[in-house]
């Protein structure tokens, strides 16, 4: 027997099985970021004063700004890419979810550069605790965006072979997909200003 | 098996239902019935081998420093001695392996499993393939846990709540606990999320929210906590992971000296932090433990008293609102940590609240037994224990919630004999009377009852030999995590007396379980064959025939539901009970 609602919305819930599982998903890394982000600002603020190191001290605000842009512009891409498929036009999905993937491939290389430059001139996690938390906190994320560059890798490349059979399922899984890939480019938001600038 | 395969094949079946090969249909099955027996199996293989240390440790308690007999030869190093260093491990492992490999995989992994999708007339869980990854992850961590006994310096030894800075500078054996619990709360979030939208989207039509069984609705407020309050401990396990491994000091305060040297690290950290990351998971991880009991116990006591629970919509509140509150109160647990007197206020404020929904549960299960024509059948016997265990359970943890009065029992046995009396005879007591309850769902046949009394009586009698005591001596002042159960301290030793007989309580305990497992695997095979409804109950896993349902689908049909759970004893009905799926009064 087939599971109902796996394409279709269940009329009195207004959405599919895993819209609403996705948003359950973040919940829980909203709690996952949260705690980390508390444990933070517990940190931070518990350091006795003139102790804490601060993130301009050691950290590159031109090259985070640049990784913004980049994120904040995938997440256009992303629901461009979901637009096309409503539109049906494939080919258009392609180009963006390309882009999306590119944008991903962007920000890890420079995150790369970045943590490549530390650790040349001997910034490391156990150098202090904002390091720790720094390196924490954007590694957790990097991970993430990982996780999300092979899903989306998976929907532009093997997975799209089910647009020619079940065209609507393959499109609410490209906006689940989406909605994850814009959860993670909240955290970085997120991560942005609390890490760099203040 | 093969008569139910050829039902889908015929009856019901359309051409997609290919046959599956063996590992697909046992071993990586989708379908959550397996799934469920999977789980609950694992998980009483578990909880056989988190209460077997648990009996080691108890003679180290009673008899400490001498050989322990029957397993001593396995301890060659200390001459079948348990030492101190062993019986750490021991304890922080007994822990554990109780409440995140036993308790929780078979309360909401098993019964939930098994037991949810029946009940709301769905085919299956929503994402049966995230259910297999999610018993796999169990699966992995709990063989990451076992295997850290064999790690250079044995398995993590700083207590089940592994509080550093000891944790963090404990052997090997602790980073494995963290890889483990990593796994864990993976298989938990993905459960969790799982069950919380197949509730919400494959009830069956007419099946309102208010028409759901009790054992639903528990289990739908301990997903949402599982799958909130996890993640607290995932962020905190990630963050002792970097201390043990990156050498940061999330958790290490400055100036930390181990064994006379000043510990090498940046400092600046916080041990406190890590206290209320655990207990922003652990204080909910304690209602994880306890609804699905709830739930449970509401079945089995409304199925037997042949009368609608009393209280259904005050119970559904009740444990609505215990969810909301139990994120709120975990830092009681931390009385004694120096927080201040601001925050010991709020959160002896918040404990005595969340105290009342737990209350109005239990009075309205009490209730439900008032002027029934009771069937003291097997499962009825456990869920009537359950009652008054769970409330000594609850009322000895009122004056821990008081911070005045936790300042004299904190860190005793008071506190042991209490989670033990809400968790052992509580919790335990409670997931056996679902299984006898639900065996023939599971089976088609019934377990033997004569069998399950000659379980029941002497579990009940001992179980309260093993934790009444542990009030007493806590009472007394004697400390946790003793490895000679006091004998070393001079207050103790008017209520060490009663240690010999604690254990003795635990051994016998451990052979009363023999019944137990002998009659779960000869009724397997032996037990007395039944119909789709042995209990006249009313909710739809009842309605899913034969025993067991068929696989990938449960029901030849949706049912759709005309009415609410408990409809036992209705006047003018021809049966003392009309189930849900039925549209007339007949």
């Amino acid at each position: 027997m087939e599971i109902p609602y796996t394409v279709e919305a269940r009329p009195d819930t207004g959405v599919f099985n895993a819209k609403l599982g996705v948003w359950l998903f973040l919940a829980s890394e909203v709690m996952l970021f949260g705690a980390l982000f508390s444990s933070y600002v517990l940190l931070r603020t518990g350091a006795p004063a003139g102790t804490w190191h601060h993130g301009r001290e050691f950290l590159n605000v031109p090259l985070a700004t640049l990784n913004t842009i980049i994120l904040i512009a995938s997440s256009v891409t992303m629901v461009m890419s979901w637009a096309s498929l409503k539109l049906n036009d494939f080919k258009k999905y392609r180009i963006y979810m390309g882009l999306t993937l590119l944008a991903g491939v962007g920000f890890l290389v420079v995150k790369g550069f970045e943590y490549g430059h530390k650790f040349e001139i001997g910034l490391l996690p156990k150098t202090n605790t904002f390091l720790a938390i720094y390196f924490t906190l954007t590694g957790l994320h990097g991970l993430h965006v990982i996780g999300g560059m092979i899903l989306n890798g998976y929907f532009l490349g093997p997975g799209s072979k089910m647009f020619k059979t079940q065209p609507e399922r393959f499109t609410n899984r490209v906006e689940v997909a989406g909605l994850y890939w814009h959860f993670v480019d909240l955290v970085w938001i997120f991560l942005f200003p609390t890490l760099y600038l203040l | 098996m093969a008569l139910v395969d050829e039902r889908v094949a015929h009856g019901h079946g359309e051409a997609h239902h290919e046959e599956l090969g063996f590992w697909q249909k046992y071993v990586f099955s989708q379908d959550h019935k397996v799934i469920g027996i999977q789980y609950g199996f694992t998980a009483l293989c578990f909880l056989l081998f988190g209460f077997s240390l648990m009996m080691m440790m108890r003679w180290s308690i009673a008899y400490p420093n001498q050989p322990i007999p029957l397993v001593g030869k396995l301890l060659k190093a200390s001459g079948g001695i348990i030492v101190p260093e062993f019986y750490n491990q021991l304890g922080a492992m007994h822990g554990t392996i109780m409440v995140f490999l036993g308790i929780v995989p078979l309360a909401v992994g098993a019964f939930g499993n098994y037991i949810v999708p029946l009940q709301i007339g769905a085919p299956d869980m929503a994402f049966p393939k995230l259910n297999m990854a999610s018993y796999w992850s169990y699966f992995i961590g709990g063989v990451i846990m076992l295997s850290s006994f064999f790690a250079p310096g044995g398995a993590a030894q700083s207590g089940w709540t592994s509080y550093p800075p000891l944790s963090d500078i404990a052997p090997t054996g602790q980073t494995m606990w963290l890889f483990g619990m990593l796994f864990l709360i993976i298989s938990s979030v993905l459960g969790s999320m799982n069950f919380l939208v197949t509730i919400i989207q494959l009830r069956a039509p007419g099946l309102t929210w208010m028409r759901l069984p009790f054992f639903v609705w528990a289990q739908f407020v301990t997903s949402f906590l599982l799958l909130l309050a996890f993640p607290a401990l995932q962020a905190a396990a990630v963050l002792q992971m970097m201390d043990r491994l990156a050498g940061t000091s999330f958790f290490l305060p400055s100036g930390l000296v181990v064994s006379g040297q000043q510990l090498q690290v940046a400092g600046g950290g916080s041990p406190l932090l890590w206290q209320h990351l655990f207990w922003f998971l652990a204080h909910p991880e304690v209602y994880v433990l306890i609804l699905p009991a709830f739930g449970i116990v509401a079945e089995v006591i409304a199925n037997n008293t042949r009368k609608p629970l009393w209280g259904y919509r005050s119970m559904v509140y009740a444990v609505t609102f215990l969810g909301f509150m139990s994120f709120i109160v975990w830092a009681h647990h931390m009385f004694m940590t120096g927080m201040g007197t601001v925050m010991s206020t709020f959160f002896q404020t918040t404990t005595m609240i969340i105290s009342i929904p737990s209350v109005i549960v239990l009075t309205a299960l009490l209730i439900s037994l008032w002027g029934a024509s009771i069937r003291f059948t097997v499962p009825m016997l456990f869920a009537l224990a359950f009652l008054p265990m769970f409330a000594i359970g609850g009322l000895t943890g009122l004056p821990l919630g008081l911070a005045p009065a936790d300042i004299h029992l904190h860190d005793t046995l008071y506190v042991i004999g209490h989670f033990h009396y809400v968790v052992a005879p509580g919790t335990v007591f409670a997931m056996f009377a679902g299984i006898y309850y639900w065996f023939p769902k599971v089976t088609g046949r019934k377990m033997s009852e004569l069998l399950g009394k000659i379980h029941f009586w002497p579990s009940f009698l001992f179980m309260n030999g093993v934790f009444f005591p542990m009030l007493i001596q806590g009472l007394a002042g004697v400390q946790r995590r003793l490895y000679d159960g006091g004998a070393s301290y001079s207050h103790a030793q008017p209520v060490l007396h009663w240690n010999a007989f604690m254990s003795g309580s635990a051994w016998l305990l451990g052979l009363s379980q023999i019944p137990f497992i002998f009659n779960l695997f000869w009724s397997m095979k032996k037990g007395e064959k039944v119909g789709a409804n042995p209990w006249e109950a009313t909710t739809l896993e009842w309605a899913a025939a034969p025993s067991p349902p068929i696989a990938h689908g449960n029901f030849a049909e949706i049912p759709t539901v005309h009415r609410g759970p408990y409809d036992y004893s209705l006047p003018g009905a021809s049966t003392d009970f009309t189930p849900q799926h039925q549209l007339q009064e007949a």
